[in-house]
């Protein structure tokens, strides 16, 4: 399955009433069990494109689709094949870990019984496991985007998509979960769709990373990255991560630097 | 010769606030001791300030009569049915203006020019509409209650975390799912809020309510002893008014936390 952007443009008025160009003419081709990184300095409209992806805003001009995907559920509910991670996670606080991560498959219709046994599969796949019965408000912010990943895992998405998950935490954690999502990763092998402004987090997680520019959000460049699964720390230091990062880097320097002065 | 020093103190000593627990304590037994001294050297007639003794006399004799548990059941029976009525409605009501625009530009202005009216105010009408039995009287209470879990479900709605609505949406909600399982959850506190304003209204309402052609209740209890100058009496409805009122408030407060585990 793949997911097609095509020529997304997106404009919204600001709280003045003044037009703002937050993406221009977009195309974009996500291939099955790629993980693709949206890179951009802030203002690129980076999150815009993936709320549009996700169907939580529409697009000005321009289509998404998802191309050879059966989208129907067991219960016959046409659903969409996307599950979001949000940068504030986004957790129910009046439900469980438990709870919250079987809110997808309750939405589907599944029934209470096989719900829960699905549930549990990605708590442990996630690290949750002994945390079930604990309220979002107890669990640390590492540990709560843990909960997000596992009730997006959990309605078993053709793809996943990640709004910059690990900004929100501290840089040690960001690093652990980093590994660890890519250890999740080597094992359902999801379509991911990944934003982040972090370009050593982009290189040194995604197969490929669509850089955009700033106000309005263009592709400025689609990169490769050239290093082999499964990712480990050591890459790093690999000649052809330095080389992807720099190149990244230099794409985008004088737009964040912008942004910077603004 | 050792250089000077300049040891560094606490220098927000003077904001801490201490909570004085013997202070709370005293201030409350002071003013009922106070009171029996007052009352028993005869400053004041005991027909104008019967003695705190006198009084718990007169409702201990009054409890084994039956006539406070009486009066008190009757007032009770209006309080919870009133309370469920308007409770209810203000609940529905609040939700349904706060979630669908259109509702919201039907309601608010309704909202906003009956909410001022005294509901006291309404209770001769209420009377004229529904007689002077029990549903005027439930009526009115209701009333009061109504307005305050309206405004306070509407507000709790409309502050709704738009993130939560939007992941919720993303995970395949659709309205009523949204309402239910995010809308609902996050309005709560506003809910409770709203209950305990209606709690104060609806006990001053009650009693307003029980003054007009009724036989029975704390509200009666009241007028009718003071019309017969059984001042030790009045005091008993006066006390078990309080009572009422710091019950509620307790309970309601036991029951949010039951209700609201996640705010730890």
């Amino acid at each position: 399955m793949r997911v097609v952007l095509d020529r997304v443009s997106k404009t919204y008025a600001d709280r003045h009433g003044h037009a703002v160009h937050a993406l221009d003419d977009v195309s974009a081709t996500v291939a099955s069990e790629e993980f693709v990184a949206l890179l951009g300095p802030s203002g690129c409209g980076k999150s815009t494109l993936l709320n549009i992806v996700a169907g939580l805003l529409e697009p000005s001009r321009g289509v998404v689709y998802f191309e050879g995907t059966a989208t129907m559920t067991a219960s016959g509910i046409n659903r969409h094949p996307t599950a979001m991670v949000f940068q504030e996670f986004a957790l129910f606080p009046w439900r469980t870990v438990q709870k919250n991560v079987e809110f997808g498959l309750e939405e589907a219709g599944m029934a209470a019984g096989e719900r829960a046994r699905e549930a549990r599969r990605f708590i442990e796949l996630t690290g949750l496991a002994g945390f079930e019965g604990k309220y979002p408000h107890q669990l640390s912010g590492g540990m709560r985007q843990r909960v997000g990943i596992a009730r997006a895992l959990a309605v078993d998405p053709a793809v996943l998509l990640m709004d910059e998950p690990f900004s929100a935490l501290d840089a040690q954690t960001r690093q652990l979960m980093q590994e660890e999502l890519l250890a999740i990763w080597e094992r359902t092998r999801k379509t991911i769709v990944y934003v982040t402004h972090n370009i050593h987090e982009a290189v040194y997680m995604a197969d490929r990373v669509i850089v955009l520019s700033r106000r309005p959000g263009r592709v400025l460049a689609e990169i490769v990255i050239e290093l082999k699964r499964p990712r480990t720390e050591a890459m790093l230091g690999e000649p052809a991560f330095v080389r992807a990062a720099e190149q990244i880097w230099g794409l985008i320097k004088d737009q964040a630097r912008e942004a910077v002065s603004e | 010769m050792s250089e000077p020093r300049l040891a560094v103190e606490n220098r927000t000593r003077f904001l801490i606030r201490h909570e004085h627990r013997g202070l709370r304590v005293l201030s409350l037994v002071g003013l009922v001791v106070l009171w029996e001294i007052v009352a028993r050297i005869g400053w004041v007639p005991v027909l104008f300030l019967p003695s705190p003794l006198g009084v718990v006399a007169e409702g201990w004799e009054m409890v084994m009569s039956g006539e406070l548990v009486g009066h008190l059941a009757a007032s009770l029976r209006r309080l919870l049915f009133g309370f469920a009525v308007g409770g209810g409605l203000g609940v529905i009501v609040g939700i349904v203006v706060g979630f669908f625009s259109v509702a919201e530009a039907v309601g608010t202005p309704l909202i906003a020019a009956t909410f001022p009216v005294p509901k006291i105010a309404l209770l001769p009408l209420l009377i004229l509409w529904l007689g002077l039995g029990e549903p005027s009287k439930i009526a009115v209470i209701a009333l009061g209650v109504f307005f305050p879990m309206a405004i306070n479900t509407y507000t709790g709605v409309r502050q709704a975390d738009a993130l939560l609505v939007r992941a919720a949406v993303s995970f395949g909600a659709r309205r009523w799912s949204v309402i239910r399982k995010v809308i609902l959850p996050s309005a709560l506190p506003m809910i409770f809020a709203g209950l305990r304003l209606g709690a104060g209204t609806a006990l001053l309402l009650l009693v307003a309510a029980e003054m007009i052609a009724v036989e029975s209740g704390i509200g009666f209890l009241v007028l009718h002893a003071g019309n017969i100058m059984a001042t030790t009496k009045l005091m008993v409805g006066i006390v078990v008014l309080s009572l009422l009122g710091v019950l509620s408030h307790w309970g309601l407060n036991r029951l949010e936390r039951l209700t609201i585990p996640w705010q730890g």
